[in-house]
This record gives structure tokens, C-alpha cells and sequence, in this order.
């Protein structure tokens, strides 16, 4: 069944080459290693969140909460700079793990204990979650001169020529990689999307299992919530407004199956660099902005019809004796 | 609007009303009604206010505006003023049209009503008094870019969204008055959506594609905060002069870090201190607030107003390094 090379990932893989060979012919500078290295670092929040949502999509849930979560998360941290300069950034991180953990557990128990659809349960939550940031902010925003050099230098800091948020991403891949493939959680996030009924009879608690996988969303959309706050120094109610959308773009372009079940690490980081290497390229090879909405779009669509075809695997018979009854 | 809130509104207004006669009756008093108390910005517009009343003598400020942005709470307030006979109301309206039955109302007991920073619906008010135009404010982008440009150089322009009217007006503005700043080149336009991210791949993007770049003209105050966080990192600050409008308390860390020069927007001191001044003369010297009428504001110089009885005040105030952190603290 598994393949050395899995095929889907290596159709993308090869969408993501050609795509920067189509850009590299408009702009030669794109393709640097440096700039590339540049759209990693830009797309590193994108696969963290692309991460936990593929586990979470793999157990037939989906989590719209993301983004709100990340802002809430990176707003609580903001002000905490703001109150204490001196705290050491692990104690910030730590904190912005455990918070945004916290409110995938609201989502989880919602989904696990009151048996209320994921969708809707996110729904509710990624207001809330939006309204409590303008309810401790007053909708003020925290400025780059009120956070400490430490706490916006940290996702900037290199290690080996690569900035921290792109370890961090490294990180949360090799993590995932392992978890998914050599671990008793990573085998029941799959067993719960493809089979829950078959799930249960084999002993796994389909409910604790999406409960956990609410919380693994939850942590990682807290980590990217101080990242992305320090990244780009400045945090208000609205950051990263309508991107819980582009992280279920890019698990499914990645070919993480809505239906559950269906999916890879490898599959749901290229699907994070194929989005990102879009979102970098448009404002450099010069296309009318008007265009470049309805361009993303169009490359979402393609990548996913590209995927259902590929994906479509035939009916497999089991009982040959069956077939042709004698 | 909660009884609690209604209650300390009246319970304001009421101490005010108390404290008025108190003082000197000959007093002229004008109150300055904001679209709600505890916020920098009318808070620094009282202090213009009471700049004027100082330079004016003879003048007493009433600051005065509801608890939270409702029109109904404004209308609390107009009422209560109105019982008061102030002599005239200067506000900052919460709704355009809400306002007006009672404005309207408060002009008939005599007493003088302009609009400022947010305006009424014509009816409702004598004048209205805009921080800037349209026209200044393109001009002012532009030339915040060309003052350290004396050479000449290329810019690029960071906009909201494609569609946000008051970006696009200002944009068209700025493009008229191209021709006065000879040597500027504008290369191109980019929308960041005012998303943080977004803005700042844009003005990324920018840089790549324009090497030669100088400077990023971001009306808006997502994009100019997010551009400038974009050249520091970079290291292009010293080379791409990051401007446009913004909020000093947004933008003191990248006017810190030189990534930006200067930017521009509208001063609320001043505007406060011309209300005040317009409603003084108004009220106390017979002035006309006809369409085509001039209007003296003190140290502002004088209000010109067009037909629907607006007037734009002056250009939009420059912020640098010199009055960042006089600023930075009150919007």
C-alpha cells in the first residue's frame, strides 16, 4: 500500500517545481536561494497550522477556529510582553502552547462531550475567541516600540542561516512525521477517520481521539500565534483575518480527504508550499491585483480537481470466491 | 445602552451642569461633544480646546460625550446641554443623520451647532469642519516621499483593498499633483488588504521587484506599520523610506528604527482648538456660516466653506522623530 514515493505527493511536488520554473521565467530572482529560502520562512506559520489541521481533518473534524486562536493567542502574549519586558521568551512560548492548547480542549471537549458538529463547533469558537481579543484589548492595538527587542527578535533569530520560525516549522513536520507514522495516536487519528465504527471495535476512543487532535490544532495555532505576533510586530484584533480558510486550502490541496482518513505530513506541507510559493510570487511577477485573487483561487481548484483524479483508487474485490459463485 | 451607563451620562452631564453656574455667568461656553469619553484622541482634542478657551479669555470648555460610540447616548448629552443653555455645541457625531432632530432643536433655543472630525447632515449643524481633504491628503503623501528625495527617486504606493473608496480617492489625488514633484516616479501600486501579512509580502515584493526603490507610500495604517517592519527585516532601512498615514502609537517603533522618515495625519489638538474657535466666532462675532464664507481659526488660519457648508482645516500634520514621542502616547 505505501509507496516509497507516494504519488500524490510527488504530483504536487512536481506542480511546486514547475510553478517556480513558470515564475523564475517572469522573475529570476525568485528563485534565489535566499528568496526561496524567504518564502519558507513566510510559509512556516502556514505548514505549523497546516500541520495540526490535517490531524484534525484525518478524524473527519474540521477546525475553523485556527486563526482566531492565533490572534487571541498572539494578542494575550503582546500584552503579557507589554506587562512583564523581562519574562524570558521560553515562559512566553510556554504560555502561548498551553493557551492555545487550552482552547482546542474547549473545541475537543464540545466535539467529544456534546457530540455538537465540528464545523459548528468552531464556528461559535473562532467568534468568541475574535470577540475576547477586543474584549482584553479594548481594540487597541500593541505596537512594536511597546514589545521587548527579545520578544519580536526570537522568530528572527538565524540558526545555521535559517531564521527561528523556520526551525520551528522543521520542527513541527519531523514531530508530526514521527508521530503519524510510529505512534499508537498517529495510527488511531487514521483508524478514527477511515473506520470509526471499525475504530471502536478495535478499542480506540473515537471521541478522546478527535478531543486530542482539537488540542494538538490548538497548541500548534498558539505557537504560530506568538510567532506570527512577533513576526510581523504589531498585534490587533483582526490579524490574520480569514486565515483558517487558507490552512484547509492548503490540507487539501495537499490531498488531506475531507471525508476523513485520507493524507500525509508530506501531502499537507506541500500543500502549505504550493500556497506559499503562490502568495510570494503574485506581488513580484507583476500581475494586476485585481487578477491575483481570482489566480489563487484557480490554482486551489486545479490542484484539488488534480487530486480527486488521482486519488481515485478502483473497488477492490476480497472474497474472490464470491465473485463468481460456483 | 445599559441604565448604568445612562446613569453616569446624566450623572456627567448633571455635575456640569452644576459646575457651570458656579463659574463667572458672563462666560462663553462652548462644549466640545466627542463620540465618546476616554479615548486619546478627543482627549488630545480637548486639550486644543482648551488652548483656544485660554487664548480666547472669555470662554469656558465644556468636554463632554457618552460613555461608549452611541448615538442615543449623544443625544443624552445634546438634550442635557441643550437644558443647560450653553452657548454653543461642537460635535463629533456617532450617526449622520440620528443627531439631527435634536441639533436641530438646540439651533432653534440659539445655540450654535458645528460638526467636526465626524460629521452631521447639513441640516443638522451650521458647518462642518473635515481635518483635511481629499486633495491635501494626496498631496501630502507624495510630498512626505519627495522631501527626502531631493533628488529624485522611485516610489511605490501600498494601498488597502482594490475597492476602499477613501484609498483610491487619495491615490487619484496624489497622481494629479504627480507633475509639481518633478523627478518622482511612481512604479507601481500594490494592495496589502490591510491584512498585516499580506501588506507585508506586498511591500516584500515590492523590494525584490524594484531594487532601486526609495520610498513606500502606505495610506493606510495597517500597510504603513506592516511595510515598515518589511524593510527592517530586510535591512534595506537607511534605502526605502517607508510613509503615508498612520497613528503616531502605531508608528513610533518604525520611526525608532528610521525605517520610516515621517508620516502624516491629522493632529487632534489642532482640530479641537479650531472647533473651538469656529464655534466662538460664530456665536460671539456674527460670522456667517454661508457657502463661499471665511472663517478665521486662530493660529489655524481661516476655514473656507463649499456649498454643503464643509471646510477642510489644513494639511495633514507631519510626525518624525522630532514629535513622535509627544504624540505616541495620545492616539
Amino acid at each position: 500500500m505505501t509507496r516509497l514515493i507516494p504519488l500524490r505527493e510527488t504530483i504536487l511536488a512536481g506542480a511546486i517545481l514547475g510553478l517556480l520554473l513558470v515564475i523564475a521565467s517572469r522573475f529570476s530572482g525568485f528563485v534565489a536561494p535566499a528568496n526561496l529560502a524567504n518564502v519558507f520562512n513566510d510559509t512556516a506559520p502556514l505548514i505549523i497550522l497546516a500541520l495540526g489541521q490535517m490531524v484534525v481533518i484525518l478524524t473527519r473534524c474540521i477546525d475553523l477556529s485556527v486563526a482566531a486562536n492565533l490572534a487571541l493567542t498572539g494578542m494575550v502574549c503582546a500584552m503579557i510582553n507589554v506587562a512583564l519586558p523581562e519574562l524570558p521568551i521560553p515562559v512566553i512560548l510556554l504560555i502561548a502552547v498551553l493557551l492555545g492548547a487550552a482552547m482546542g480542549a474547549i473545541n475537543g471537549l464540545l466535539v467529544w462531550k456534546l457530540a455538537i458538529p465540528p464545523i459548528v463547533v468552531t464556528l461559535g469558537t473562532m467568534t468568541i475567541f475574535r470577540g475576547v481579543i477586543f474584549l482584553i484589548s479594548n481594540g487597541k492595538w500593541v505596537n512594536s516600540h511597546e514589545m521587548s527587542a527579545s520578544f519580536t527578535g526570537f522568530p528572527r533569530a538565524e540558526i545555521f542561516g535559517l531564521p527561528v520560525l523556520s526551525w520551528t516549522a522543521v520542527l513541527a513536520v519531523v514531530t508530526f512525521g514521527v508521530m503519524m507514522a510510529r505512534t499508537g495516536l498517529g495510527r488511531s487519528i487514521f483508524a478514527v477517520g477511515g473506520n470509526p465504527h471499525a475504530a471502536v471495535y478495535t478499542g480506540i476512543n473515537v471521541g478522546r481521539t478527535q478531543f486530542l487532535v482539537f488540542v494538538l490544532s490548538g497548541a500548534l495555532a498558539g505557537l504560530t500565534g506568538y510567532l506570527w505576533v512577533a513576526r510581523y510586530a504589531v498585534a490587533y484584533v483582526d490579524i490574520a483575518g480569514g486565515f483558517e480558510l487558507e490552512v484547509v486550502a492548503a490540507c487539501v490541496i495537499g490531498g488531506i480527504s475531507i471525508a476523513g482518513g485520507v493524507g500525509s505530513v508530506g501531502g499537507a506541507v506541500l500543500g502549505a508550499l504550493f500556497l506559499g510559493v503562490v502568495k510570494n510570487a503574485l506581488p513580484v511577477v507583476n500581475i494586476s491585483p485585481f487578477w491575483q485573487l481570482a489566480i489563487s483561487g484557480s490554482a486551489i481548484l486545479i490542484a484539488v480537481a488534480f487530486n480527486a483524479r488521482a486519488g481515485r483508487t478502483k473497488g477492490r474485490i476480497i472474497l474472490k470466491s464470491a465473485e463468481t459463485p460456483s | 445602552m445599559s441604565v448604568f451607563k445612562k446613569l453616569i451620562a446624566s450623572a456627567a452631564v448633571a455635575t456640569a451642569m452644576f459646575a457651570g453656574p458656579a463659574l463667572a455667568q458672563d462666560n462663553v461656553r462652548i462644549a466640545l461633544v466627542v463620540k465618546a469619553l476616554g479615548i486619546g484622541f478627543f482627549e488630545a482634542a480637548a486639550e486644543g480646546a482648551k488652548e483656544a478657551a485660554a487664548e480666547l479669555g472669555n470662554v469656558e470648555v465644556i468636554y463632554t460625550g457618552p460613555t461608549d460610540t452611541t448615538a442615543e447616548g449623544q443625544i443624552e448629552v445634546i438634550n442635557a446641554l441643550i437644558a443647560q443653555k450653553v452657548d454653543a455645541i461642537a460635535v463629533s457625531a456617532n450617526d449622520t443623520d440620528a443627531l439631527v432632530p435634536a441639533l436641530q432643536r438646540a439651533m432653534q433655543r440659539g445655540i450654535t451647532v458645528i460638526s467636526w472630525d465626524s460629521g452631521v447632515a447639513p441640516e443638522g449643524r451650521q458647518l462642518h469642519l473635515n481635518p483635511s481633504s481629499n486633495p491635501l491628503i494626496g498631496n501630502m503623501i507624495i510630498k512626505l516621499a519627495a522631501d527626502h528625495l531631493p533628488e529624485g527617486g522611485d516610489v511605490a504606493v501600498l494601498s488597502a483593498t482594490t475597492t476602499s473608496t477613501n484609498q483610491n480617492i487619495w491615490i487619484d489625488e496624489m497622481t494629479k499633483v504627480m507633475g509639481d514633484y518633478p523627478g518622482i516616479n511612481l512604479v507601481s501600486t500594490v494592495y496589502g488588504d490591510d491584512l498585516a501579512d499580506k501588506s507585508y509580502r506586498e511591500a516584500t515584493g515590492l523590494m525584490q521587484s524594484f531594487p532601486d526603490l526609495d520610498a513606500i507610500i502606505a495610506p493606510t495604517s495597517v500597510g504603513i506599520v506592516a511595510a515598515a517592519q518589511a524593510v527592517v527585516d530586510a535591512g534595506k532601512v537607511g534605502e526605502v523610506n517607508v510613509t503615508g498615514l498612520g497613528l503616531p502609537s502605531e508608528m513610533a517603533g518604525a520611526i525608532a528604527t528610521g525605517a520610516s522618515q515621517s508620516f502624516a495625519i491629522w493632529n487632534p489638538i489642532d482640530l479641537g482648538y479650531s472647533a473651538t474657535m469656529l464655534a466662538y466666532e460664530i456665536s460671539q462675532n456674527g460670522a456667517e456660516a454661508a457657502p463661499g464664507a471665511e472663517i478665521p481659526m486662530g493660529r489655524m488660519g481661516s476655514l473656507t466653506l463649499d456649498d454643503n457648508k464643509e471646510g477642510a482645516m489644513a494639511d495633514p500634520f507631519v510626525y518624525d522623530a522630532s514629535n513622535i514621542d509627544q504624540f505616541k502616547s495620545i492616539f
